[in-house]
């Protein structure tokens, strides 16, 4: 029995990515048939979510399920493994799609959008490439499904085939498929340098192969990676990518590509270079400054926008720096802080963007001038969003509070106080461009919106659990999914051996 | 077993003179002549691979005369794995090319397919002899092959195959100059013998000489910049199967002379410390890469802008050679078998777009994603294969050759790598961008714009599957085979 | 000035390449660019058998006189080549030719700046 268990648990992460990929290939074949091609999506979310959840209780007590497929260059294999880090980034992403995939049958329907085969089967082969991304075990196996992603979502972005559309589309390869050859360059790098591409905890680089080449090395990765995680200046694709239907915005610029990012980013640092040797050439400085400002200036530039997605949009080049600012200390609170903001983020903002969604169905309103009063007609919606909003603002009950506590310990603990300067007033201006949204909503009122006429049930239930799910990250942190121990074990093994 | 050397290119020349004799009774003969001896040629290659991944290699001496008097055919490692992959695209090609010449240029279908069989009779012979004079004969059938096939279809196309024909008999001719050095200080023409001999004359300028003329000659076959000026020409006004057949292979032949050259004849020694040519090669090939790929951004016609690509394209093998070390030869050697893959691919797409809509320019092909799909798909992997996105094949050729300029320490070559993906990307996002987004606005799709028929359709997406397969499988080739090859390198 | 008595058949195979290459590049007329190429190709057959000669030896036909000396006979393998390069040559002529008929047929001229000029009128 534990022979079939054992070679399960092999197959389990491969299964994982390859469940949405079949998925993609039913869906092109059934794109007669709505229902039947809806249901491919629903089926193929539920699969890959019970996959992953499948393999937690391993994960928890220190096994790594994974496999080693064949050769894909001399000396790197094409292999897949599921570490706490890996789990816990998976299973907030498939989660997150069971929950965004009723959403968008919702809206497409509700906006009878156009060519929505290909929507939903380059959703099936991002959510794929996200498994890929956060199962990979070594840095190439990583890249592969890294620049998938990117190719991926592509037809999302351009999903309105209008020029705007298309010039938003340029954008975003330009940008992500530099950050791409950045990171190819550093991965080859890497190889010459150290022999390895094997993802190993507390990292794998020797400081003995020089101060100048190794910052190099991490500069090149962090324009790589820090691509996708909208690292000012490299973020300008994201608002620009807002362009896309909502659903798109919500799971993948808010869930997937962007945390890809930041989770690349957490590979590179903790399990790539490692936190003492990060500290000793003098990389964490640099991140911990580059992630301050870009908090302070997306938050800023967050609160000169009218639309509403574009809002949201620099809100998260903010919110995902707190996640590269805690992963870029030599503190475990820091880093326990940062990783478990990648699930807490994402539960709070795809809430926000799905309530965005379902006010663009209901009303075709865009910007936040034009929603005073419309808590009288979406009460349902514009308490998912207020959930969402106090949870960034960093109000404890939900999920933001505890990872802001720990990053604030851990930025005293790492002794770099000048961070507080960054995380403070953050929480206030998130708060200044969120809370008056809800406000205006419920305590103003203006003709257009008089009666309950919230948004169809394929859209407000979704948003109403991932609220939920937001609530749940707050109160009971190591709930059903246990984020939390995920967190502390990936935690653990990045920083053992580290002297404080 | 020992004859398979002579017979890859034999069967391929008896197919030709009865392709004449069978088309003139009854004209799809020729065509099923062709796929037969492409075929069998295949089978052959693929055998010689299999012999030389399990003993060692095969010598066929001519008429039983002993080399270094007599005429060698030798299936080493190199030779074999070239040989397979020219007789593998070459008839995939051919199964393709029926429907196509029947439809732009019908009344040549017999004596074009003589023609083509002729032309890979004079690859595959480069690839297996191992003689230096016989090379020139085997280049010079293959050229004039091309030349003639090149001229029928387009109007302008004899004038660009005049132009060929002049550049490429002065690079034969070059060849034979230096060939005629090598002799006249050797007293050998045998590939091995002249490789033993050389040593002594290292100091000799008639070697120099004939070093230099030499790869001039091949460089100029091979298309390396700045010796490419024919190739724009002559693959746009080519009929369709033409440049699906030569470009993929021909400069890819020529490519494999240089390797040969360099590891067997002249051997790496005296090509990196003596004369150092090689790095010469190597930066003219990095100007050839960014040449190719702006000069490719600027194109509105698709078949000159996968002209300039290939121009660019090779340059990679350019510089996969002049790196000279074994990451960036096994780089290089990926790469000839990757891009004729994909390349055929990409010019059997055009074919095919020609096959349903009679045109090619890139601003008219809007939409053509919903009518053509498993072209369209073909068309997307290939593309994405160039571009270097894994895990496509593209991707592990620019891999090794990304590692061997790191081994090299030559950052500008790094650079040049990296930069001209993107580059490749500008152009080739800006045809899918058309193929998928834009429905047919204008009145640019004719209605029955479709998926062309299966014999056409068939090898373009085994082709675009191929590029997948090759991607995952390329540390299979590299370890049995490429691996071998660069084994005196290292 | 020794060079230029001892060596003068280098010398005029290097002159002929030169007009050769001269007719191919230099000359705007596509006939006299074949031409060009004939020259050219035939400066190097006359390099080859040039090669071949041996002070004192004769035509390699065995004669009983010299029997198995090999300094006795010119060395017939460049001869052997260079008859295989003329049938090149040949052919690749033809082609030429068969090119350029075809060019005249359809831009009616054979001069290249007048044949560009109709290339960019006619498609």
């Amino acid at each position: 029995m534990s022979r079939v268990l054992e070679s399960y648990f092999a197959m389990a992460p491969l299964g994982a990515v390859l469940v949405s990929l079949v998925a993609a290939i039913l869906i092109m074949l059934s794109s007669r048939s709505p229902n039947l091609r809806e249901t491919w999506t629903i089926l193929a979310a539920l699969c890959k979510f019970a996959v992953v959840i499948s393999m937690l209780p391993a994960v928890l007590s220190g096994l790594h399920p994974g496999i080693t497929l064949f050769d894909i260059a001399p000396g790197v294999a094409l292999a897949l493994k599921a570490d706490p880090l890996g789990l816990s980034f998976a299973l907030s992403a498939s989660l997150l799609w069971i929950f965004t995939s009723l959403y968008s049958i919702g809206y497409m329907r509700a906006l009878k959008e156009h060519n929505q085969t290909r929507y939903f089967a380059s959703f099936a082969v991002c959510l794929s490439a996200t498994m890929g991304i956060a199962f990979a075990a070594n840095l190439l196996t990583f890249l592969i499904f890294y620049e998938m992603l990117t190719i991926a979502t592509y037809p999302l972005v351009i999903h309105a085939e209008s020029a705007p559309a298309v010039s938003a589309g340029r954008k975003y390869l330009a940008f992500l498929l530099s950050g791409g050859v950045a990171l190819l360059l550093a991965i080859g790098l890497t190889q010459m340098m150290a022999g390895t591409l094997n993802f190993a905890a507390g990292g794998f680089l020797s400081g003995t192969i020089g101060q100048a080449p190794l910052l190099t090395l991490f500069v090149l990765f962090l324009v790589g990676v820090g691509t996708k995680a909208a690292l000012i200046p490299l973020h300008s694709w994201l608002p620009a990518a807002m362009i896309a239907p909502t659903p798109v915005s919500a799971l993948l610029h808010a869930v997937a590509v962007v945390k890809a990012g930041v989770f690349g980013f957490a590979r590179v640092t903790g399990f790539v270079f490692g936190p003492a040797l990060a500290a000793d050439i003098g990389a964490t400085t640099l991140t911990a400054v580059a992630a301050s400002a870009t908090i302070l200036i997306a938050s800023l530039l967050a609160m000169a926008q009218d639309n509403l997605k574009h809002r949201l949009a620099y809100s998260t080049v903010a919110h995902l720096s707190y996640i590269i600012l805690g992963t870029a200390l030599l503190a475990p609170a820091a880093w326990l802080g940062g990783l478990f903001y990648i699930a807490a983020h994402a539960a709070m903002k795809i809430t926000l963007f799905f309530c965005a969604g379902a006010i663009y169905v209901k009303t075709g309103r865009e910007n936040v001038s034009e929603l005073d009063g419309i808590g009288k007609q979406m009460p349902l919606t514009m308490a998912a969003f207020a959930i969402g909003a106090l949870g960034l603002a960093g109000l404890p009950l939900v999920g933001g509070f505890i990872s802001k506590w720990f990053l604030f310990q851990g930025a005293v603990e790492s002794g770099q106080l000048m961070l507080l300067a960054a995380l403070l007033p953050s929480g206030l201006l998130s708060a200044a461009y969120l809370f008056p949204i809800v406000t205006r909503a419920f305590f103003k009122s203006s003709n257009d919106f008089n009666k309950f006429d919230d948004a169809p049930p394929l859209m407000v239930i979704p948003l109403l659990s991932t609220a939920a799910l937001a609530l749940l990250l707050g109160i009971y942190p190591d709930g059903i999914f246990h984020f939390y121990s995920l967190c502390f074990a990936a935690v653990m093994s990045v920083l053992k051996g580290v002297v404080f | 077993m020992s004859h398979l050397p002579v017979l890859i290119p034999v069967t391929l020349l008896f197919s030709a003179f009865i392709i004449l004799l069978g088309g003139f009774l009854k004209r799809d003969l020729a065509f099923m002549i062709a796929l037969i001896g492409g075929s069998l040629s295949f089978v052959f290659s693929a055998l010689g691979l299999w012999a030389v991944i399990s003993g060692g290699g095969l010598r066929y001496h001519l008429g039983g005369w002993v080399p270094p008097v007599g005429i060698e055919y030798a299936l080493d490692a190199l030779s074999a794995f070239m040989s397979t992959v020219v007789t593998l695209v070459g008839t995939l090609v051919l199964l393709y090319s029926r429907r196509s010449i029947l439809q732009e240029v019908p009344e040549r279908f017999v004596p074009m397919y003589a023609l083509a069989m002729l032309l890979l009779a004079g690859l595959t012979g480069i690839i297996v002899t191992a003689d230096l004079f016989n090379l020139f004969v085997f280049l010079e059938i293959a050229s004039l092959s091309a030349y003639a096939l090149m001229a029928v279809g387009d109007e302008r196309a004899p004038v660009a195959s005049f132009r060929y024909l002049i550049l490429g008999s002065i690079a034969g001719s070059f060849y034979v100059l230096g060939v005629g050095f090598l002799y006249f200080s050797t007293g050998s023409l045998n590939m091995a013998d002249v490789a033993q001999r050389l040593p002594n004359l290292y100091g000799s300028r008639a070697i120099v000489a004939a070093a230099t003329l030499i790869f001039i000659a091949l460089g100029l076959k091979m298309a390396l910049f700045p010796l490419h000026l024919w190739l724009p020409d002559a693959y746009s006004y080519a009929p369709s199967a033409v440049t699906g057949l030569i470009a993929p292979i021909m400069t890819k032949v020529a490519a494999y002379a240089v390797i040969r050259m360099f590891l067997t004849v002249f051997q790496p020694h005296y090509l990196l410390d003596v004369l150092p040519l090689m790095p010469v090669i190597g930066w003219f090939a990095a100007a050839g890469i960014f040449y190719g790929s702006i000069m490719a951004i600027a194109q509105t016609d698709f078949r000159r802008m996968l002209a300039y690509s290939s121009i660019s394209q090779i340059a990679y093998i350019g510089l996969g050679i002049g790196l000279a070390n074994p990451m960036g030869l096994i780089g290089a050697l990926l790469h000839i078998l990757n891009h004729a893959f994909m390349k055929a691919c990409l010019f059997l797409v055009a074919g095919n777009i020609r096959f349903r809509t009679g045109q090619w320019e890139v601003s008219r092909l809007a939409g053509l994603g919903r009518k053509m799909p498993w072209t369209m798909a073909a068309f997307t992997v290939s593309a994405l294969s160039m571009i270097g996105i894994p895990p496509a094949a593209g991707f592990f050729s620019k891999w090794y050759l990304l590692l061997g300029s790191v081994d090299a320490g030559n950052w500008i070559f790094v650079a040049t790598i990296l930069l001209s993906s993107l580059l490749t990307a500008v152009y080739f996002f800006r045809v899918l961008e058309q193929v998928y987004m834009r429905h047919s606005q204008e009145e640019t799709v004719p209605v029955n714009a479709a998926d062309p028929p299966a014999s056409m359709l068939f090898p373009t997406v085994l082709l675009g599957a191929g590029v997948l397969v090759l991607g995952l499988s390329n540390n299979l080739i590299v370890s049995s085979i490429l691996d071998v090859v660069v084994m005196s390198l290292k | 000035m020794d060079s230029l008595i001892v060596d003068y058949n280098y010398l005029m195979t290097a002159s002929l390449l030169v007009i050769g290459l001269y007719g191919m590049v230099g000359k705007r007329n596509l006939l006299k660019k074949v031409i060009g190429l004939n020259i050219f190709q035939t400066a190097i057959f006359l390099f080859f058998i040039q090669g071949a000669t041996k002070p004192g030896a004769t035509v390699p036909v065995w004669d009983v006189r010299i029997s198995g000396e090999a300094a006795g006979y010119i060395n017939p393998l460049p001869h052997v080549l260079i008859l295989t390069a003329i049938v090149v040559s040949v052919a690749t002529t033809g082609v030429a030719l068969a090119l350029l008929m075809t060019i005249y047929r359809r831009y009616r001229t054979l001069e290249e700046g007048t044949l560009l000029e109709r290339m960019k009128q006619s498609p």
